[in-house]
């Protein structure tokens, strides 16, 4: 067995320098440790300026996406064993500015997410004495996928197309927007539409699929982006044909 | 925070990389897309003869004979042949796709990818079987 693995990681200390550079460590090889935990014995160890965000290692809040040997992973659920022989390229998400070392700014991406409405809209809300808004597991179905979205950003690290027109809203958020828009008992979809069916919404979408390919938890946001394309086309023809448009 | 505290979309001490112009040749994946979106001029093509060999009817028996003689050139039989290659990656990968924009649900289910995108290649085999007979019923 390897006893030591080489990390190569990205340190930008903007005080200091005005570009990043790679810096080499080398930490034990264990059979059971992710890209993280190797992160961490760094920062315990070898050299506690290193910065980098993490927070549950488990793969639930999101905060933990590195690019690993060039592509966009979440480091808790990556193996040193899986990117072996090394040295392991550890660096900052694609596309987003870099702050320091490892960590990336990601405002662009929490404007964007709160643009499409992330959360239930009702034209009445019922009083509360009604109960709760039942649903089948069908219909619970129909928006589960889209839902597991931890917000990681791996989707927008992985697309192109954000990161040659930073203004798309990007495959994150037009999922959300999707798993909204297909809730049983949401009726925002109209507002939502017109929101992304603007200049930045999802016709800048050209189909390169490889945020569905990152996505840690397998909320297939290119799916979700091509569905609201198709809707979006039914709601124009309709509105073009239909003497009161689509309503 | 501050009431007045903004964010700041240029910090001038963050650092932005550019992306490269050759960002599509970064792994297999991105160079497959940039070929799938470089098919479409080929379908452009395709759709180009069609349009010339409709005008060339219109205009005679004469100007019919011209075309095909144009036809048969190296030139156009060769610039056909990589064409087709072109059409037919252009067919199979946006087929392969199909399933992720149609999302069909019958009962409440979701009908299985493979269906979806059985049905587009059965619909390619009939459409192109009638064109052949179309075409081949008289020789």
């Amino acid at each position: 067995m390897q006893p030591a693995v080489t990390l190569r990681v990205t340190r930008y200390r903007p005080e200091q320098e005005s570009e990043p550079t790679f810096a080499t460590y080398e930490v034990p090889f264990r059979k059971d440790w992710v890209i993280l935990d190797a992160l961490n014995y760094i920062k315990d160890t070898l050299d506690g300026s290193l910065s980098f965000r993490w927070s549950c290692r488990m793969g639930v809040c999101g905060s933990c996406g590195m690019k690993v040997n060039g592509s966009p992973k979440l480091t808790c659920a990556s193996f040193l064993s899986d990117a072996l022989p090394g040295p392991i390229r550890v660096e900052p998400l694609d596309y987003f500015p870099v702050v320091r070392d490892l960590v990336v700014d990601m405002s662009d991406f929490m404007r964007k997410l709160k643009k499409v409405k992330p959360w239930i809209i009702r034209h009445d809300e019922r009083p509360l004495a009604e109960g709760e808004y039942l649903q089948t597991p069908d219909q619970l179905d129909a928006y589960k996928q889209f839902s597991m979205c931890i917000n990681c950003m791996l989707c927008y690290s992985a697309c192109p197309i954000y990161g040659l027109e930073p203004s798309f809203i990007g495959p994150a958020a037009i999922a959300l927007a999707q798993r909204y828009n297909m809730d049983s008992r949401d009726e925002g979809a109209p507002e939502r539409l017109e929101i992304l069916s603007e200049h930045d919404g999802i016709w800048q979408c050209t189909f390169v699929g490889e945020c569905t390919k990152v996505c840690p938890k397998h909320v297939d946001p290119a799916g979700a982006i091509q569905q609201y394309k198709l809707t979006g086309a039914i709601h124009w023809l309709k509105s073009l044909l239909l003497p009161r448009g689509a309503r | 925070m501050r009431a007045e505290a903004r964010y700041t979309p240029y910090h001038p001490r963050w650092y932005r990389r550019r992306v490269s112009v050759w960002w599509w040749l970064q792994n297999r994946a991105y160079a497959g897309f940039v070929l799938r979106e470089l098919t479409s001029v080929f379908v452009a093509f395709f759709a180009g003869v069609t349009l010339w060999q409709l005008r060339a009817l219109a205009q005679g028996p004469d100007a019919y004979a011209r075309f095909l003689a144009c036809l048969g050139t190296p030139l156009f039989v060769a610039l056909h042949a990589v064409a087709f290659l072109f059409v037919l990656f252009h067919s199979i990968t946006w087929f392969n796709l199909a399933p992720k924009a149609v999302v069909v649900r019958l009962s409440g289910k979701r009908v299985p990818d493979w269906v979806v995108v059985g049905l587009n290649y059965a619909a390619w085999l009939v459409l192109s079987g009638a064109v052949a007979w179309i075409m081949l019923r008289g020789r």
